[in-house]
């Protein structure tokens, strides 16, 4: 009789030596998200290149003096001159934080500093829901209601640099309110506590400690607000009128770069097309130094409050 | 487990969404182009659909050149244009109908006719104000389309010449925001196609011809355009089909009370 031997008691314990599987599942998770993460880099890469692809050769040969500072723009004979449209998207946007910081810093104030948390709970998520409206929405309210009433009551055609400047500012509050809000929380308590104890009152402590303490988180709020502003392209279109002659007035109507662009593009061929890529060009340059502006800003203010 | 569920949920989304849900979606036709044949066309496509059963048209905007475009590079199997064919453009081009260029006012308007040199004049921006060709006093407002609409480009060969539309020109991108700017503003005035005009708006005679269907097809009414459907090269069979039925007399009438003027 042979006795035979349990092979398992000589097989090696999985506990010592877990079986090998084929593919580390931590590292096939972390290879998946860094993909990922990726695709999202390698699409702003692939954007970026293709914009000024399309975009410089013909900066270079109408040439960026030119381009930048002429005020003809009559894309089928040839002459691409976007200065209309830089002074328009500056005008607009200057008007939308007119409008965007005075209502959207005092509503952030209003709420850190004087309201009760419960107004708080009902106020702030109000605000942030504007940002969910879709641009268009603003767009049309801008057209059924305001530019009438412009028309109306302060004349001009209605289509106007005020008129979106109104519907720009009204989209940017989420933007500042919400970014000034948590810059607001975000100064120490015993900054606030020193100043009432020196004996300010509340409204001295507000403006003479917390909102300079902080400045520049404020600041970049205003800046994301502005990007958001500048590349707004729905809603202003439909309310700014589009000419392309130079505002004088805030009654005027203007065109700005997003609405050029958006305007002509279905129809552009050949050179046309490729100056509206070149007005994408520049847009995106504005946009970019705004967001590094305002990167640069908040990290700065970061630096501050650490460094005590 | 969880993942492994997770992930099974995300391919079957994107699985999903790659079907295309529209059923016969395969065979549909494409026609694109013109925002001024458009509302024409989709009435004629909801026609033709009807009475088919094997593919659908469809019919989608975007303006006379993409229209071009969409057809050179096979997305559309038609496109629309609203003006002639530029040299250069080679295509094969089947006018479906002329259309009027009306010259639109607000209806409080108290003029009735312009000639072809005051349009001239007034869109150029040399007459600034209503009572230089006879109206009220009130400063005039140009409305106009954007650089590359067909119909833009109709209005600059039928009544700029040379000169070039003002700066100062308020610009809308379709002929449905060109109507609402005009109907709420007394001193308004613009160009759309004829077809479209309808009630809130008044259309001013031209050269002293009515901008009527039946001026147009008289040859008298100065301002008109062709409306075209283009294919590149010859009309694939089913492009045939749609194309017959648009010139069929059925299909032509119903285009005619839409305040079109046939092409026969």
């Amino acid at each position: 009789m042979t006795i035979h031997q349990p092979i398992e008691i000589h097989a090696p314990a999985p506990a010592d030596h877990p079986p090998r599987r084929l593919i580390n599942p931590e590292a096939l998770i972390s290879a998946i998200l860094a993909l990922m993460a990726l695709s999202a880099l390698s699409g702003l890469f692939i954007i970026t290149a293709f914009i000024f692809k399309e975009g410089v050769p013909i900066i270079a040969k109408v040439g960026i003096r030119r381009f930048i500072f002429s005020s003809d723009w009559y894309p089928l004979e040839g002459a691409f001159g976007i200065f209309p449209m830089i002074v328009g998207s500056l005008a607009v946007t200057a008007g939308a934080m007119v409008i965007g910081v005075i209502f959207g810093l005092g509503c952030a104030i209003l709420l850190t500093q004087f309201c009760p948390p419960r107004l708080v709970s009902i106020i702030k998520p109000s605000i942030e829901l504007l940002a969910g409206i879709p641009s268009v929405v603003y767009g049309f309210i801008g057209v059924a209601i305001l530019v009438p009433f412009i028309r109306d009551h302060l004349g001009g055609p209605g289509l106007s640099v005020l008129a979106s400047s109104i519907v720009l500012g009204v989209m940017t509050l989420p933007t500042i309110t919400s970014i000034s809000v948590d810059a607001l929380q975000s100064v120490p308590k015993s900054y606030i506590e020193g100043a009432i104890a020196l004996g300010a009152t509340q409204w001295q402590t507000t403006h003479m400690v917390t909102l300079k303490a902080a400045r520049s988180g404020i600041v970049a709020a205003v800046i994301l607000g502005m990007g958001r502003a500048v590349g707004e392209t729905m809603a202003v279109i439909m309310v700014a009128g589009n000419t392309i002659d130079i505002p004088h007035s805030i009654l005027d109507p203007v065109r700005t770069l997003t609405s050029n662009i958006a305007l002509e593009m279905s129809y552009a061929a050949g050179d046309h097309r490729k100056a509206l890529f070149a007005t994408g060009v520049t847009l995106f340059v504005i946009i970019m130094s705004l967001n590094t502006i305002a990167l640069a800003v908040s990290r700065r203010r970061t630096g501050k409050v650490y460094a005590k | 487990m969880r993942m492994a569920l997770t992930a099974a949920a995300v391919v079957l989304v994107l699985v999903l969404l790659c079907v295309d849900w529209r059923g016969g979606g395969s065979s549909a036709l494409n026609v694109i182009g013109s925002t001024s044949v458009q509302p024409f066309a989709e009435m004629l496509a909801q026609e033709f659909n009807d009475q088919t059963t094997d593919f659908v048209v469809d019919v989608q905007g975007g303006g006379s050149t993409a229209g071009l475009q969409a057809a050179a590079n096979g997305v559309a199997d038609i496109g629309m244009c609203s003006r002639s064919l530029k040299e250069g453009e080679e295509f094969t081009a089947i006018p479906i109908a002329r259309d009027g260029l009306a010259i639109v006012v607000h209806p409080s308007n108290p003029l009735l006719a312009l000639t072809r040199p005051q349009i001239r004049k007034i869109f150029a921006g040399e007459l600034t104000n209503w009572n230089q060709v006879g109206g009220d006093n009130r400063p005039i407002r140009l409305i106009t389309r954007e650089e590359g609409s067909g119909t833009r480009e109709a209005f600059t060969k039928l009544v700029m010449g040379n000169s070039r539309i003002s700066r100062k020109a308020l610009t809308q991108e379709s002929n449905g925001s060109v109507k609402e700017l005009v109907r709420y503003d007394p001193a308004a005035i613009a160009y759309m196609s004829l077809g479209l005009v309808g009630a809130e708006l008044k259309a001013l005679h031209v050269d002293g011809f009515a901008p009527t269907a039946a001026e147009v097809t008289a040859n008298r009414y100065p301002l008109v355009r062709p409306f075209l459907f283009v294919t590149q090269g010859p009309p694939t069979p089913k492009a045939q089909r749609f194309i017959d039925f648009v010139l069929s007399p059925h299909a032509q009438r119903l285009l005619e009370k839409e305040g079109l003027v046939p092409i026969k």
